[in-house]
């Protein structure tokens, strides 16, 4: 097949459709983007009146901070946790509506909502729901004989903004999952019932290997949004606290700036994190183009 | 060997659809029986409810002696071959041959042993460590039928499974699945709606149309004697004439026939000659080699007619030629469809 070709009258036509992309990508994206780039290799002084060039020398200090690498350890966690958990509910509940719906209906796109909800927004629900003190979560677990305080234990922090986080991410899932799992014809279950797979063994023989193209797509979307995406869950919930638990890369560039008024680290900070999203995408360019591989 | 009982079976899908009102069939055990006619008339949501795919609604299936209606598929012993084979892609053949073998726990030298005969059968050793998807359409059939063989089941079921291939391989394909069937013995339900796949496959036909059978015999007997309009029109190619009595009144010499008689005609059943009861205007004239087929429209100018007559000295478009028939190869059905007795 030919590719298809579009031809305008006009030659400034296409480009003045595309300008409004192009504007907003120049001014909330790549002037921002070369600013923390030119930031990255100056250092200012605590009142912003002097600014020298400094080199490598931020991206030196952050690798040699143990306080960083916590945070990026943590983040691996968090990120490791978020996708896991998300994808595992995701594909649970995707499995179960498979057997029940065996065409594709509108009301599928009502299940998208959760994503609609700003990080932020879902954040404050979760606040409330696990507050040690007002919180009918903790309410729960208390009378379930556990002491659920997220402002004291690091862990319980950790775990309220991985549920949060992770909640918000389960409808997408979802859907991807839902949709891969219709696209595997239904003979082939059919024939693996034939082939006296019960229900389990058909599911990990059959039906999540042909899904392994969903997964990783996925793998790669759930980590980069628990890595660049999660700012407004944790700035909701727990601020970074207890002390370092929930510090995670995202939330400890804007502590840095504007807590810490350490612009050149800060800056230093989001340049890695950038590195880290092409990084990811790269991959998922390349795995995408060369397709399914069974 | 076992046979397979179908009685009073009836399918209602959710949502409505009476798929099959009310079914009997007995297939005896060995025997290859197959089921044919138009799309939607029910052929593969019977086989299904064999397969234990699909629930009854009512009535019960036995298999072997064994009511098997609320059996799962697995515990049925059958196998199924579909219409678009269903191999597992990210398997290879060997893996494809011995899952089925595998989930039933069968030891592993038991396992290689009858993949590599299964696929000695088929042709396909060569092919035990490829892809499906690095195969051709022919080879992935046989692939299908090696899942089938192995098992070593009481029945095979197939749904259409040659309906994806070019003509002339369904034609080498039809015929070794038929060698196949006979030299294992295995008892067999073949669906298709091509009637030709049908005649040349059967031991026993079952012409099928909305849900309830017309006819059921052996190939001979169904072209012989058509039970019914409907299965004589549908089987036979080309179709059987069909001439109101009204429109041919000096064949078979029915003075004064009823009104709604129609007499049905098989092509190769008509004799060009001199002169003779059918008289047939030409339109087109069809050259298949060994023999030709005349399209053309009867003296009322409305009826349709085709000839199927050996050699190529035919007719030329636009001339009137004489027909005559055989009194014996006349068939003739009431108002309802159904066959008369002469
Ligand atoms: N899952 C289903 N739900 C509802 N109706 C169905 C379903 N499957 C089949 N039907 C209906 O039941 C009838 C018989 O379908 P079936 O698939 O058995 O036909 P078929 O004879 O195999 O046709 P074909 O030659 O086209 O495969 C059709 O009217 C069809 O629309
Ligand atoms: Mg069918």
């Amino acid at each position: 097949m030919r590719p298809k070709r579009v031809t305008f009258r006009h030659r400034w036509l296409p480009y003045a459709l595309i300008a409004p992309q192009i504007v907003i990508t120049i001014v909330f994206f790549l002037w921002p983007a070369s600013q923390a780039i030119y930031q990255s290799v100056l250092r200012q002084d605590a009142f912003g009146l002097r600014t020298e060039f400094v080199g490598m020398a931020n991206f030196e200090r952050l690798f040699s901070d143990p306080l960083y690498l916590e945070s990026f350890w943590t983040t691996i966690a968090f990120s490791a946790l978020v996708a896991s958990l998300s994808m595992g509910i995701a594909l649970i509940l995707a499995v179960m509506a498979d057997r029940v719906i065996r065409t594709a209906t509108a009301y599928r796109t009502l299940l998208i909502w959760p994503y609609a909800v700003a990080p932020a927004v879902a954040g404050v629900l979760w606040w409330f729901l696990f507050n040690p003190t007002i919180g009918i979560a903790a309410y729960a677990m208390d009378a379930l004989g556990y002491d659920w305080n997220h402002y004291v234990k690091g862990s319980d922090a950790m775990a309220l903004i991985v549920i949060a986080s992770a909640w918000r991410q389960v409808s997408y899932n979802f859907l991807f999952f839902l949709a891969g799992l219709q696209a595997i014809p239904r003979s082939l279950t059919e024939a693996a019932a034939i082939d006296s797979a019960g229900p389990l063994r058909r599911f990990w023989t059959i039906q999540l290997p042909l899904l392994s193209p969903t997964v990783f797509f996925l793998i790669v979307v759930n980590v980069v949004y628990a890595f660049f995406e999660t700012f407004g869950v944790v700035h909701a919930t727990t601020s970074g606290g207890p002390g370092q638990a929930t510090n995670i890369l995202v939330y400890k560039v804007w502590r840095d700036a504007f807590e810490g008024l350490n612009l050149g680290s800060s800056a230093a900070q989001s340049v890695i994190l950038m590195v880290i999203v092409i990084a990811l995408t790269a991959i998922q360019f390349r795995y995408i183009e060369r397709r399914v591989e069974y | 060997m076992s046979n397979i009982s179908i009685q009073s079976v009836r399918k209602v899908y959710p949502g409505g659809v009476e798929a099959i009102p009310g079914l009997s069939l007995e297939i005896e055990a060995g025997e290859l029986c197959v089921l044919v006619g138009p799309s939607g008339c029910g052929k593969s949501t019977l086989l299904r409810m064999v397969a234990g795919l699909e629930e009854l609604t009512e009535g019960e299936i036995h298999i072997a002696g064994r009511k098997v209606n609320n059996l799962e598929p697995a515990e049925r012993d059958i196998s199924m071959v579909f219409q678009n084979y269903a191999l597992y892609p990210h398997m290879s053949v060997r893996q494809n041959m011995s899952y089925g073998l595998k989930n039933r726990g069968q030891k592993k030298d038991e396992i290689t042993r009858r993949v590599a005969e299964a696929a000695r059968i088929l042709g396909l050793t060569d092919y035990l460590d490829r892809k499906p998807r690095q195969l051709s359409g022919g080879q992935r059939q046989r692939v299908a039928m090696g899942r089938a063989i192995v098992r070593e089941p009481a029945a095979f079921l197939f749904d259409e499974p040659l309906s994806n291939l070019d003509a002339k391989l369904r034609v080498k394909t039809r015929v070794e699945i038929r060698d196949l069937q006979q030299r294992l013995a295995t008892t067999a339900i073949y669906v298709t709606h091509d009637q030709q796949e049908a005649m040349t496959l059967a031991d026993r036909l079952v012409v099928m149309n909305a849900g309830h059978i017309e006819q059921v015999g052996t190939p001979m007997e169904i072209y012989a004697r058509p039970a019914s309009l409907f299965v004589a029109e549908f089987i036979g190619s080309p179709p059987m004439n069909v001439i109101p009595a009204a429109a041919a009144p000096d064949l078979a010499g029915i003075a004064n026939a009823d009104a709604d008689l129609r007499i049905g005609v098989r092509p190769e059943a008509l004799r060009l000659v001199e002169n003779g009861p059918l008289k047939l205007t030409v339109r087109v004239i069809e050259r298949l080699g060994s023999t030709s087929n005349i399209h053309g429209v009867l003296p009322d100018g409305k009826t349709e007619l085709i000839a199927s007559i050996p050699g190529d000295s035919v007719p030329a478009p636009g001339e009137t030629v004489a027909f005559e028939v055989d009194t014996m190869d006349l068939h003739f059905f009431d108002k309802q469809g159904k066959r008369v007795a002469t």
